[in-house]
């Protein structure tokens, strides 16, 4: 229990996961404390999207127990902004980027849009300052009206961080939001996201295989490997020692002369092209 | 049946288009038949542009498709068990809905396979089926002409009430769960996360479109459907991006194509599947190339500000 006495964002208690009898992790116990910015890492295949499936009550668990804003999960609705791994919009799909971003405060309500609800509804006008202000956040103004297939990768992922925040949430369950990126996007990605978690006081969990472009804004960070899972401080995780142990590949932890922090794995090791599959972190 | 369609084709070749449209239009509605064929087909316009809009959006076209062809083996089965051909469109079209919404279908494009295995063999069994019922009840041709190619001609009051009814409800239900099947549709994982019942959805959307399906294929026949289920919506989405928009404007080229369609219909001789068919092709095609042309401009004019 943190010194406020509030509860935590998400707990795992002794929690395994089995899908098609297959034990994807056990005993995994691990907390998120209010306004953290936590990382899960790990290899490729070891089970961290489930680990944010069963916080979203996707996925049962099988033994143990886990809570999420101080309730089951699957019982914090609006209060959790979700983006789920990779999703690519189809290039034809005609529909605009602000649509998309509107269906994170209004798409679970029953009915159809009705135009000009916005005239006699003072909760309709709320919702439509809050997804222009959301889009401004992420700075995707500029093409928020056009057709999110026509979009680039980075300015859709933009535009679904303004989706899955636009219901004010309290936790932010972000899988892979830097995936397939390239280099500028990424680190413009994950500093917007560093940037919302303090500002708007929100917790964020996010899944990453390549640790290197979050690392500088990490409290935490939770290591799923071997059908377990660690947590601990960026210092004592983030070690050429543990993070070598963990992915069963040589890895090494650099340190930059301004104070970063660089992992890389072994030149020689025969995973840099198929990195996404061995989960070794980008070099 | 072949009775009344004879009688009826003399009556329409001795009819004559002239330059008083005034007098054309107390033509077009000077026979019940006629006011019943534009009721029902009003309705069936609406209903099929508000679902078909939303199976475009879904790409569940090949799935929109096989359920217009069982319509066929639904209405020749009726006609041959003696009972009405409305029943038997609407059994069989839900029941094939059903089928295809057993298999789940997946979120990411891998499982795509498995959902057009099959929807294929629905769909390849259904014509199978339709072939049979048509031979056992002893070669009735004209009328299967009309069942695959559309007829206008004979529509009852009884059918006018049976078609309402079931457009009414469809539009109803997709009134209640609109907004949350686009959800569904556009982000179906995210919709899962906030709690929605994406798979039910699926299942509801597809029973939808079997309705919609066995309604188009009333006026249009059971093989061109697509007149009034894919081209409104695919020209109303090359026009605009705003599903609003979109929508209303899907129902409203839905509308106008079975509008003229019938009128057109009615001064010829030809089958109305053709009229409805070919005026929905045009306006495709016009957005079509209209769009590409806008977009040129507008890069042009892009071009012309940078270059400025």
């Amino acid at each position: 229990m943190p010194a406020s006495g509030a509860a935590p964002a998400v707990h795992f208690q002794d929690a395994a996961v089995r899908l098609a009898h297959r034990t994807i992790w056990s005993d995994v116990t691990l907390s998120v404390e209010p306004g953290e910015f936590v990382a899960v890492l790990g290899p490729n295949g070891v089970g961290k999207s489930t680990l944010v499936k069963a916080a979203l009550g996707l996925v049962p668990l099988s033994s143990g127990s886990a809570a999420v804003l101080g309730r089951p999960p699957g019982h914090a609705g609006r209060d959790i902004g979700y983006l789920p791994q990779r999703r690519s919009f189809d290039p034809g799909l005609r529909v605009r980027g602000i649509d998309v971003v509107r269906l994170g405060a209004d798409g679970d309500r029953w009915g159809i849009a009705l135009p000009g609800a916005t005239r006699w509804s003072g909760s309709r006008r709320q919702e439509r300052i809050r997804v222009d202000e959301v889009i401004e956040l992420v700075g995707a103004s500029a093409y928020a009206r056009r057709p999110i297939g026509e979009v680039s990768g980075g300015e859709q992922q933009r535009l679904l961080i303004a989706q899955a925040l636009v219901s004010r949430p309290q936790l932010l369950l972000l899988d892979e939001p830097l995936d397939s990126l390239d280099l500028p996007n990424q680190a413009a990605v994950a500093a917007l996201v560093e940037q919302i978690c303090r500002a708007e006081g929100v917790t964020v969990l996010i899944v990453a295989h390549d640790v290197n472009p979050i690392l500088p804004y990490l409290d935490r960070v939770v290591y799923i490997a071997r059908g377990g899972a660690v947590s601990g401080p960026v210092a004592e995780v983030i070690t050429s020692a543990t993070l070598t142990r963990l992915y069963d590949t040589p890895i090494e932890v650099l340190h930059t002369s301004d104070g970063r922090l660089v992992v890389v794995g072994q030149p020689e090791a025969p995973a840099h092209h198929s990195d996404r599959h061995t989960g070794v972190p980008r070099p | 049946m072949i009775g009344t369609a004879r009688i009826m084709g003399n009556f329409v070749a001795a009819t004559g288009l002239g330059w008083n449209i005034r007098h054309d239009v107390d033509q077009l509605f000077a026979l019940h038949f006629m006011i019943n064929a534009y009721r029902a087909g009003t309705m069936v316009a609406v209903l099929a542009g508000a679902v078909g809009w939303f199976m475009v959006l879904r790409q569940q076209t090949f799935a929109g498709h096989t359920l217009a062809l069982v319509s066929f083996p639904g209405a020749a089965g009726a006609i041959w068990l003696g009972v009405s051909a409305t029943s038997g469109y609407f059994t069989a079209c839900v029941a094939a809905a059903l089928v295809i919404a057993l298999v789940p279908r997946p979120a990411s494009a891998q499982g795509h396979s498995e959902e057009s295995a099959v929807i294929g063999t629905v769909q390849a069994f259904a014509l199978a089926c339709g072939v049979l019922f048509v031979s056992l009840y002893g070669g009735f041709l004209n009328s299967l002409t009309g069942l695959l190619f559309g007829t206008f001609l004979g529509i009852s009051d009884r059918q006018v009430v049976t078609l309402a009814v079931v457009a009414l409800v469809v539009l109803a239900v997709l009134g209640l769960i609109g907004r949350p099947l686009f959800f569904a549709t556009v982000d179906g994982a995210v919709a899962q996360a906030r709690g929605l019942p994406v798979r039910l959805l699926s299942v509801v959307f597809l029973v939808m479109l079997g309705c919609a399906a066995a309604e188009v294929s009333q006026i249009t026949g059971a093989l061109l459907v697509f007149a009034l289920l894919v081209m409104p919506a695919a020209s109303a989405q090359y026009l605009t991006a705003r599903p609003v928009v979109s929508l209303c404007l899907t129902i409203a080229f839905a509308i106008l194509i079975t509008w003229l369609g019938l009128a057109i219909a009615y001064f010829s001789v030809y089958p109305v599947g053709f009229y409805v068919t070919t005026i929905g092709m045009a306006i495709l095609v016009l957005t079509r190339v209209g769009r590409s042309a806008t977009v040129a401009w507008q890069r042009r004019g892009g071009d012309a500000v940078i270059g400025a």
